[in-house]
């Protein structure tokens, strides 16, 4: 029943509900796009240059470890080398020819070198062993077919390639040729292929790296101790190259069979001969990376996540706001109107009032003037004169009623007029329940004064207060005829407001009434007995007073009006 | 209405100011029949000129006119008069200029249209007032 001043419009509503939803999604849209872009950027900038330096470190790294190892393996080689230079300097071949003092080499040399060599022999110019010291019967096997040999011969030092040859078992030989009396003659041990082997697989890092040697071939020389796919394919290109590597260390990543993603660092060795490859996964190697990709990817979905679920959040409790700040001002607005209307209303009707003001005033002295004539001697006779008596009379009374009117109209346009006082507010209803005692017993009609004692002062028109209540008063008492009632007027207060309710148990406003209530020239009464402007007067004044004043019927029951008037500034 | 008839303006003076001519036209016969003897201006120069060369008791001045505000003319009559009593007339129905005017030395004011016995109990009033000041001079 609390009337609102403002209108309600259901259409425009559904219509501003599909507005505040575009606006929702366009926030939504532009902070997701100015938080997740830079963010997106940042991460991808850091990852990219983390990435970038560790996989150098760590390329480094192994490019350092895999140099070492190869002296260490070219310092072995040429350590094998030296050790049976040595014998070839230090003995006649006739001595070396002789099986037992070859025995006796050997012996010194595992006492050296912990069975670096697994046996010597002397080979000549035709490819026959002539003596042989070590674990198998080789004395007088001919090697003249046997690929090392056919190279061995033709060089001062030689390094052959891992094969299996006589014994069936793998192995290589480094051999020396000398020369005696125009015949050549080569010294050749084969080294100790286990021991070798794992010097070479003494290599290993993490869970996937591991070492081995090709020679130019592409074939094994060493036992690698991960798996290997078959071809071994992805080094073809480099082992014929090995030569270019024997400073050098050349790094690469490649897919092998399995499609794992593996890391090759490799390095000539033998110069040239053979190369070391050291590999290792990719995400063995890049271990670290990979847990920072992961770690900034879950890191990433959270921020992600959180700044969606926060974005709409924000954005929904702002336009939510906003709707609620368009509402407040829409009322506003249409309060707004409603004062503009009111005061424009106002003064078109000052206006009015004023030109007919002095007319009516002339209108009444003429009337009067009349009277007065009739009242003379030389008037009395004159038929009919009591007919001319009521006629003046009646004009009269209209014209009062005209100027009633006009008077009316004009307090109502200019009210600013009056001045402001700090006023106790109790004091102008006790003032004015006073005055229409007279009237309400009349109307047979109790105003009952409940009034709070602790009012704070305001700041208003006692002239003006006193017929809002007066207004307030005469209608109901107006309502409640014939049969009377009751008035109630209640003051109290809150924090910053004092409050005044006039209540009556009347029957009542109709509800199709109540929002125009307030409006100009809205009457129910009769013609001629109200103006409808008595509620507008009170609804400018409270309104001027920063108050306001609303309603609340129920037909049948009565009816109160409910004041709110700003407490005085201090 | 008919038995208040006030017969007490016999040989009182009034200058009645104001620019509706008919106002004034009606307005001073109604007075004169009651016995007070009127002089009419329409306009606040006409009403100095009229102040100037006769002594008035009471004066009635509309508050607004065309060629001068009625305040004006109360100031004016009063300096020039201080012990003439004026009833300001208001067209307007705004209490607040007449109140204005009360402040500034009218005796009271009424608002148009009036009712004649009311003007002349005020003209009365105003009457006792300046007859009790020359008899305490």
């Amino acid at each position: 029943m609390e009337l609102q001043t403002g209108v309600k419009r259901p259409d425009k509503e559904s219509q501003n509900n599909g507005y505040y939803r575009s606006l929702t999604r366009k926030m939504v849209a532009s902070i997701l796009l100015v938080s997740i872009t830079p963010l997106i950027l940042i991460s991808m900038a850091i990852l990219y240059y983390f990435e970038a330096s560790y996989k150098e470190k760590v390329e480094d790294y192994l490019k350092v470890l895999v140099k070492k190892h190869r002296g260490q393996i070219d310092g072995f080689l040429e350590q094998r080398l030296a050790d049976i230079m040595v014998l070839t300097t230090s003995y006649t071949m006739e001595q070396l020819g002789d099986g037992e003092f070859l025995e006796k080499q050997l012996a010194k040399l595992h006492d050296a070198y912990t069975h670096a060599f697994v046996d010597l022999g002397v080979v000549n110019d035709q490819g026959v062993q002539l003596a042989y010291a070590g674990p198998f019967k080789l004395r007088e096997a001919d090697y003249s077919k046997a690929p090392w040999f056919k190279e061995a011969i033709k060089t001062d030092y030689y390094i052959s390639n891992v094969f299996t040859g006589l014994r069936g078992l793998p192995h290589f030989i480094v051999s020396v040729r000398r020369e005696t009396k125009g015949h050549s003659w080569i010294l050749r041990a084969t080294v100790n292929f286990e021991a070798f082997n794992s010097l070479v697989q003494s290599i290993r890092i993490g869970e996937t790296g591991c070492a081995y040697i090709l020679n130019t071939r592409g074939d094994f020389q060493t036992e690698p101790a991960c798996p290997i796919a078959p071809s071994s394919g992805p080094l073809k290109d480099f082992v014929q190259a090995a030569e270019m590597l024997t400073t050098r260390v050349h790094i690469i990543e490649r897919k092998d069979d399995f499609g794992t993603e593996l890391l090759y660092v490799m390095a000539g060795l033998k110069g040239g001969n053979w190369l070391l490859v050291y590999q290792q996964s990719a995400a063995d190697a890049f271990s670290v990376i990979y847990q920072a990709r992961t770690i900034a990817t879950v890191i990433f979905g959270v921020a992600l996540t959180s700044i969606v679920a926060v974005t709409f959040l924000i954005s929904r409790n702002m336009v939510r706001r906003i709707a609620l700040a368009d509402r407040q001002k829409e009322l506003m607005n249409d309060q707004v109107i409603h004062a503009g209307k009111l005061a424009s209303i106002g003064e078109l009707a000052a206006g009015i009032a004023h030109e007919i003001n002095n007319p009516l005033a002339i209108m009444m002295e003429e009337a009067g003037w009349m009277e007065d004539l009739l009242e003379d001697e030389e008037a009395k006779g004159l038929p009919p004169l009591d007919e001319l008596t009521r006629s003046i009379e009646q004009i009269k009374k209209q014209g009062r009623r005209c100027k009633e009117t006009t008077q009316k109209l004009l307090s109502f346009a200019r009210r600013t007029d009056l001045e402001a006082e700090t006023v106790h507010l109790n004091d102008i209803v006790e003032e004015v329940v006073n005055l229409s005692q007279q009237r309400a017993k009349y109307d047979n009609v109790t105003i009952v004064p409940n009034l709070s004692q602790n009012l704070p002062p305001v700041t208003l028109s006692p002239s003006e207060m006193e017929q809002v209540l007066l207004n307030l008063i005469s209608n109901s008492l107006d309502a409640m005829k014939p049969n009377g009632g009751i008035i109630d007027i209640w003051t109290y207060c809150d924090e910053d407001h004092v409050l005044l309710d006039v209540e009556d148990n009347g029957p009542g406003i109709p509800e199709a009434n109540l929002p125009r209530i307030f409006d100009p020239f809205f009457t129910t009464k009769p013609v001629g007995q109200g103006t409808g402007l008595g509620l507008s007067i009170c609804y400018g004044i409270i309104k001027k007073l920063g108050g306001d004043i609303t309603v609340s019927s129920t037909v049948g029951k009565g009816t109160a009006f409910h004041i709110r008037i700003p407490k005085a500034q201090e | 209405m008919k038995g208040t008839r006030v017969d007490g303006g016999k040989g009182c003076s009034i200058l009645l100011v104001d620019d509706e001519r008919e106002y004034v036209a009606v307005l001073s016969k109604r007075l004169r029949k009651r016995g007070f003897s009127v002089t009419t201006a329409f306009t606040g120069s006409e009403g100095i000129q009229e102040l100037r060369r006769t002594d008035f008791d009471v004066a009635l001045v509309d508050l607004k006119m065309e060629d001068m505000d009625g305040l004006e003319v109360l100031n004016i009559f009063k300096k020039m008069v201080p012990e003439l009593e004026v009833i300001m007339l208001t067209g307007h129905g705004s209490a607040h200029a007449a109140k204005e005017g009360i402040k500034k030395g009218a005796f009271d004011y009424l608002s148009k249209p009036c009712d004649i016995e009311d003007l002349i109990v005020k003209i009365e009033q105003a009457l006792r007032k300046s007859e009790s000041r020359e008899s305490e001079a």
